[in-house]
């Protein structure tokens, strides 16, 4: 089977944001593999492990500087990877429709990992649009996996502690959650390796992607400026708690 | 302008609170509000409904075996689309929104943006966190039929009395034969309440010592009606399931009150609880970030204050 796992080079989540011109941010920070993918690299490569005879292919569309992340996807098991170049940004419609192309192009796919979102745009929908453009069924949020035979079956989480288990057939797009695996990280030899795996870059241009007729656009980009005032609350427990309890109160009103 | 339309969303045939501040934000002069709401009793929350503007409350009848299957209720909101003339749904952006919305966004390949806190529906734009928390993007959408997906607790509910009328939509021959719902059931060791509609969340970190120590936390949560949360270093230690993690990589939470037990607050724990109104930080260590990142802050032993604070509100 053909597993194709979806990944996103991102600014990593400690690093400090500079937005320029406001709309984007400056680049000059360091990018990694986006953490949900981490989780849907390591589930892929679990499975084919136990599917003899399958492959693992890793795919980003970005731009020329996340075969980093590839690289990284590689190292945790991939088998080869696949690179759409692009500098330019894009929203979600687009960039479902570029992985698409571009999956379409390479193989035909039994399953399609991603990470349930992206910690830089957070938008939380490119999973479903692949699998309308496929026309193959989606569950997000996916933390527990099983596949038998022909069919996928998956636990997906609510709120609360609530799961709903899903059947689905295959093939199916699965955006994977944080509780379904342990990611496994490279070793020393597994970087090595990865160094020499397949990475095919592919410009944007020479996959004829039409323009969509809806879009998305950023018209402006900020910073969170907030500003909170810390105030100490002093005095024994019993103070405390009197102090806490008329925040709760008076100021929150939640009681 | 076309119809606005909003996906509500019950709990067990009740409106849950959280919708209203949706609601309120989907209302524009001169258009059409439509409300869905699927199996469920319309007259009975018809009152509630119009209280916020609803002028139209559109109760979707599914089959029951495919009532809690995200594709079905996505195919059956696509319809109500079509045929009601919608031409800007909102919804959610609460667990179940994230499996429904970008379903009936990515079905018709229109523009959607999550976890909004603010929109204006007259240029279609719609402020939401980027970049882990730390950037506000204003996105611009441009499409026959936009979506939005709304923060739960962004936006203050406020009445507008309307007069509403119920249709109904016989969606009960949709069915998903490639995508089968097979149960719905409930982790043992699951929250009470859930993270993103809780007024206040009391969440513990590597300060709680082990996991039966979050019992002090529920004792007094119990109290307040709220939720439990945790960092992910708790997560990690195993004291508590992974539902419970606030933060980047788990719940991101926007309550009235956010008390943070022992927690230091790293980035990514800050990411997910950054937009609470009141955030109150118990820490032994003065030096932890969330002391100076907060509105009110304790030096002390949360293993000390929490069951003082339980105590004081049982006596209350």
């Amino acid at each position: 089977m053909q597993i194709y796992v979806c990944v996103k080079h991102v600014p990593d989540s400690a690093a400090i944001i500079t937005i320029l011109q406001n709309n984007r941010i400056d680049e000059n920070v360091i990018f990694l593999l986006n953490p949900y993918d981490e989780h849907a690299v390591t589930e892929a490569v679990k499975i084919k492990i136990s599917l003899p005879g399958s492959e693992v292919i890793a795919v980003c569309f970005g731009q020329d500087d996340a075969e980093k992340t590839l690289r990284s996807a590689m190292g945790m098991g991939a088998d080869r990877g696949l690179l759409v170049v692009s500098d330019a940004q894009h929203e979600s419609i687009e960039i479902a429709r570029v992985l698409k192309a571009v999956i379409a192009q390479d193989g035909s796919p039994g399953l399609i990992f991603t990470g349930k979102e992206s910690i830089d745009t957070h938008g939380m929908q490119t999973m479903f649009r692949i699998g309308a453009l496929f026309n193959f069924p989606v569950a997000t949020n996916v933390v527990r996996l099983k596949i038998e035979r022909e069919v996928a079956i998956v636990d997906s989480e609510l709120s609360g502690g609530a799961v709903d288990t899903y059947e689905m057939c295959l093939p199916c797009v699965i955006g994977v959650g944080r509780g379904l695996n342990t990611p496994r990280y490279p070793t020393f030899p597994d970087v090595v390796k990865s160094k020499k795996k397949v990475l095919k870059k592919i410009n944007l241009e020479d996959l004829d992607i039409k323009t969509p007729k809806s879009n998305m656009s950023m018209a402006q980009l900020e910073p969170l400026l907030q500003e909170r005032k810390p105030k100490e609350i002093r005095g024994d427990k019993r103070e405390i708690a009197r102090e806490i309890t008329r925040i709760l109160k008076e100021e929150a009103k939640v009681i | 302008m076309a119809n606005i339309g909003v996906i509500i969303e019950l709990d067990n045939g009740r409106i849950k609170e959280i919708n209203f501040g949706m609601i309120t934000l989907a209302r524009a002069k001169g258009r059409e509000l439509f409300g869905f709401v699927i199996n469920a009793d319309a007259a009975a929350v018809k009152d509630e409904l119009e209280s916020y503007g609803i002028t139209q409350i559109v109760a979707v009848s599914l089959a029951p075996d495919q009532e809690n299957n995200p594709v079905v209720r996505a195919k059956s909101i696509i319809k109500c689309i079509k045929k009601f003339n919608i031409s800007t749904l909102l919804g959610l952006s609460t667990p179940a929104g994230k499996d429904l919305l970008p379903r009936v966004a990515a079905f018709l390949e229109a523009p959607l943006v999550m976890d909004c806190f603010s929109i204006d529906l007259k240029q279609n734009l719609a402020r939401t966190s980027r970049h882990s928390g730390k950037t506000i993007a204003t996105i611009k959408i441009a499409g026959d039929i936009v979506l939005f997906g709304v923060r739960p607790k962004a936006v203050e509910p406020i009445e507008a009395w309307v007069s509403s009328q119920i249709v109904q939509f016989d969606g009960s021959h949709i069915v998903s034969e490639d995508f089968r719902h097979i149960k719905r059931w409930v982790d043992d060791k699951k929250t009470e309440i859930s993270l993103a509609e809780a007024d206040v969340i009391i969440a513990g970190g590597r300060g709680m010592k082990n996991g039966d120590n979050f019992s002090i936390l529920s004792k007094c949560a119990e109290k307040l009606n709220g939720a439990v949360g945790a960092s992910r270093a708790a997560v990690d230690s195993g004291w508590v399931p992974y539902s419970m993690q606030v933060g980047l990589t788990g719940e991101k939470v926007s309550p009235r009150v956010y008390i943070a037990c022992g927690i230091s607050g790293s980035i990514q724990h800050f990411a997910g609880m950054k937009t609470s109104t009141i955030i109150i930080t118990i820490n032994t260590d003065n030096n932890a970030c969330l002391m100076s990142d907060c509105d009110y802050f304790i030096q002390a032993d949360v293993l000390e204050i929490i069951p003082e604070l339980t105590k004081h509100l049982e006596n209350d």
